[in-house]
């Protein structure tokens, strides 16, 4: 495993700190300018880029080792992931190591995606090399410096546990990282053969648990320092509406609020403090010019929607002859599905604060796009990015809504700290969060499945209707090809199942709003692993076969979506005898790479759903660390339950029906079934772990309750569908 | 000026009566343990204790507290319960996001002080004020459950 190497320049060291009695020194990051923005780069010879171990890991005097992450931590455990990688090839004591989030910067651009993010399920495998590598290229830079400070060979030399051995002399890393910082990093590098792992693999405790048992983890919102005030902002209540005029008499009355200020989005309070502003905002009287969305209704865009899913699309996958398939005959399949706008609503709500200095500027929000953010901040400010740093506290929640390419919640306090001239921290309310945007796409799908004789899918026509999450962004140019958005139709066109089916074609309608949509947790996997494992169960029904032999006969030749299957039917007991009252379902769906099964255990109790029991099984390939892993899984099953049981954005004369977690309903303990997750043994390419147990949950449910009522429920959320029947 | 008691110490704070609870101690006596979710009592990241009552404290003005003791997540190791409650979340590495996990673990520790050996039924009818859109749900469950066999 050696990796060449393209670094020349001797590494720089810097004193910065004394913590803990002890001077650390920092490597910085010598070679910042060579990534520069997308089309920027100066030539860098090589095509492969090893890290600068300097931008990803500090060794303190006081032999503390402290891992900067490229990505943000926002429960998915990469606090914990990515020192491990770090920790193992550099043979670290466990004990010894701090975590950071990395600042915006060039270093520390995705390896894959090409700009500083969080997500896409990719932070591990995405991370695996570079991690690995930074810590495999400092052990040696520590080697070297111990050999020459012994005036022995390398060769005589070993490492363990956060030390140099040498016969029977110790000598900790700490001692040795000034010496190291002065030396040119090698030119290449080997790193562990998987055999002698000792931490990647094996379960790991979570190294920012104790903060976030006692409170003294720092999120966003707990960012306070003297002079910070507290802005919130009267935003229009249909989407597009403008201030036409306001009214501050009653607000300045306020105790507690200095000022009122207009920013583009609307009319911001700034206050001493939450509770002044809040009321401030309540004295605010603002009269909006609404515009256009002023008679938006769900239920008539869906009828618009219907209407378009009637012609034909673009083409997202085709092949064979769908039209001669289905003069075919056969038994014939035909079906909408549709599902609604969905809120993020992470339990932090959204907030950023920011202070605007004469030639610099100071951000601290929880966001999984600090570069992003860096460059809104920039453009509201008129200073450079380079001069505007941001802080990434803990992320309370992020599900996709922190990381939004329009930077909606980030330029906005930019511009309310820049009229208000005071440093300022703008808080969303949670009704503001949830009426907010930037919403999971509603969409209607149209299917239409001619059976063969054998009872498989011989002709399949699938139609999408729904807004496009990459128009308009960086990512736009890669993502939407010949008009159609692959998120859009993801889990459709690339569907394996489809593969399987001769005659086939998937098409899209994509559709134009006011309403701004983002990526939510599984992306379009969270609206077509619904429809598609639906559409196989029916397809299973109609030919009078088990769910689970359907499946996997229409699943030859994918091995990794069969083995995820049969090990989450297997652990499952499908096919045994259950309780009375109760019925499994199951899905399976692969997305970001990995491939989750789900079988759900149901009853209906009064008229609705209860799930007892998911049984889980995923591959995706290597696991860095095991207990995570499950956690993601027990995590993803409960954000797709809650969206499929009770959650759902819709719209009325213009505004957002819902508010607040009342009418925003999200799963609560008491509808939290049993999980249990299986890991498939694989050494096969990594895949996420933070989504992809999302998309199989709502289709096992809703397949559980066509086995237990007969009933096809094709509309989520499910709510009160059962008690309806 | 207010008085109110948070975590055994007196506090004299410039705050109006009806100002919640929730941000007399954020953002005027700047214990940022304690959070704000929703401001409607419907999420249960404010949760703190009053009098060892658990109470959503972004709904509950500050003069109901006076005379009384706050108790907020900064000092809930200080009671057998709480740190039981605190270890077992450790052991059974509960938290994700984290950012619920203050009003969670309050919530569990006023449960356990009243319900020594609580069943799922009586978790679920304790913790269901209590969201996490993480979904820890099930550690959550099985930490309470070690709580209760540790103190017991």
């Amino acid at each position: 495993m050696n990796a060449p190497l393209n670094i020349s320049r001797r590494q720089f060291i810097k004193a910065t700190a004394f913590i803990a009695g002890g001077l650390v020194i920092a490597f910085t990051i010598p070679h910042a300018k060579r990534f520069l923005l997308p089309g920027k780069e100066e030539a860098v010879a090589g095509a492969a880029k090893l890290p600068e171990p300097n931008a990803f890991l500090r060794i303190g005097t006081d032999n503390s080792i402290t891992v900067l992450l490229a990505h943000s931590e926002m429960g998915q455990s990469i606090w914990t992931t990515l020192p491990m990688l770090i920790a193992e090839e550099l043979d670290a004591d466990w004990d010894s190591i701090k975590v950071e989030h990395a600042p915006a910067a060039p270093a520390y651009i995705h390896t894959a995606y090409g700009l500083q993010i969080t997500g896409g399920s990719s932070t591990t495998w995405s991370e695996f090399d570079r991690y690995r590598q930074a810590g495999a290229l400092t052990r040696a830079l520590l080697l070297s410096a111990a050999a020459e400070k012994l005036g022995v060979p390398v060769a005589a030399l070993f490492t363990d546990n956060g030390a140099v051995v040498h016969g029977d002399q110790r000598i900790p890393y700490g001692e040795l990282a000034e010496a190291a910082s002065q030396l040119a990093t090698p030119t290449a590098v080997t790193l562990k053969d998987p055999k002698d792992w000792k931490i990647i693999g094996k379960a790991t405790k979570r190294l920012d648990g104790p903060e976030k048992i006692n409170g003294t983890a720092k999120f966003g919102m707990d960012v306070q320092f003297e002079g910070l005030m507290t802005a919130m902002v009267a935003r229009s209540p249909v989407f597009g509406g403008q201030v036409k005029s306001y009214d501050d008499s009653a607000v300045l009355k306020v105790k507690g609020v200095h000022k009122v200020v207009q920013v583009p989005t609307g009319v911001a309070v700034i206050a001493d403090h939450y509770w002044a502003a809040k009321q401030g905002r309540e004295a605010l009287k603002v009269e909006w010019d609404l515009g256009p969305a002023v008679s938006m209704d769900s239920k008539t865009l869906f009828d618009e929607y219907r209407a378009l899913a009637a012609k034909e699309g673009l083409t997202a996958a085709q092949a064979g002859d769908n039209a001669a398939a289905f003069a075919a005959g056969g038994k014939l399949i035909e079906a909408e599905y549709q599902l609604p706008f969905l809120a993020h609503s992470p339990m932090e709500p959204l907030n950023c604060a920011i202070h605007i200095k004469d030639d610099s500027c100071e951000v601290w929000t929880g966001t999984q796009m600090p570069g992003n953010d860096q460059a809104a901040v920039a453009k509201v400010t008129g200073l450079k990015a380079e001069q505007i740093t941001i802080h990434t506290p803990f992320l309370g929640g992020g599900f996709g809504r922190r990381a939004n390419p329009a930077a909606d919640f980030v330029t906005e306090a930019a511009h309310v700290a820049k009229a208000a001239g005071m440093p300022v921290k703008t808080v969303w309310s949670r009704e503001d969060d949830v009426k907010g945007g930037f919403y999971r796409p509603m969409y209607l799908h149209k299917a239409r499945i001619a059976l063969g004789a054998d009872g498989m899918p011989a002709a399949w026509e699938h139609r999408c209707v729904g807004q496009s999450i990459m128009k308009g962004t960086p990512f736009e140019a890669f993502m939407i090809k010949n008009g159609v958005d692959a998120t859009s139709v993801e889990g459709i066109a690339d569907s394996a199942y489809l593969k399987n089916v001769p005659n086939h074609k998937v098409e899209l309608h994509t559709t134009e709003s006011v309403v701004r949509v983002l990526w939510w947790r599984s992306v379009g996997h969270s609206h077509t692993a619904f429809v598609m494992e639906s559409l196989i169960d029916e397809a299973a029904h109609a030919s009078g076969k088990d769910a689970l032999e359907y499946r996997r006969s229409l699943l030859k030749g994918h091995p990794r979506h069969l083995a995820a299957l049969n090990l989450a039917a297997e652990k499952a007991g499908w096919g045994s005898t259950l309780p009375a009252g109760r019925f499994r379902g199951i899905a399976v769906h692969e997305s970001f790479g990995s491939y989750v099964a789900q079988v759900a255990e149901i009853s209906i109790e009064e008229g609705a759903v209860k799930v007892h029991r998911v049984v889980c099984a995923i591959d995706c390939g290597l696991v860095v660390n095991p207990d995570s892993l499950v956690a993601q899984m027990e995590s993803s099953i409960a954000f797709g339950l809650g969206a499929a049981l009770q959650s759902e954005i819709s719209f009325k004369a213009g505004e957002v029906e819902q508010s607040n977690f009342h009418n925003y309903q999200v799963l609560r303990m008491s509808a939290m079934p049993v999980v249990e997750v299986h890991i498939v043994p694989s050494t096969d390419k990594m895949g996420g772990a933070g989504e992809p147990g999302v998309p199989p949950i709502a289709p096992a449910v809703t397949n559980a309750i066509f086995a237990a009522t007969g009933k096809r429920i094709r509309s989520l959320p499910i709510g009160n569908q059962l008690a309806e029947a | 000026m207010t008085t109110l008691n948070i975590n055994g110490v007196d506090q004299e704070l410039d705050i109006s009566d009806d100002m919640p609870i929730l941000w007399a101690i954020r953002d005027i006596a700047q214990l940022t343990g304690t959070k704000f979710g929703c401001g409607m009592a419907q999420c249960g990241a404010c949760t703190v204790h009053l009098d060892g009552m658990a109470i959503r404290s972004c709904i509950t003005p500050a003069s109901v507290a006076v005379g009384k003791k706050i108790t907020t997540i900064e000092h809930i190791s200080q009671d057998k319960v709480g740190q039981a409650v605190q270890a077992a979340w450790s052991e059974i590495d509960v938290v994700q996001c984290g950012y619920c996990q203050s009003g969670q673990i309050m919530s569990a520790t006023a449960l356990l002080a009243s319900n020594p050996k609580p069943s799922d039924a009586d978790i679920d009818a304790a913790m269901s004020g209590n969201i996490c859109r993480c979904g820890t749900y099930p550690r959550i469950r099985a930490a309470i459950h070690q709580a209760a066999s540790k103190l017991a």
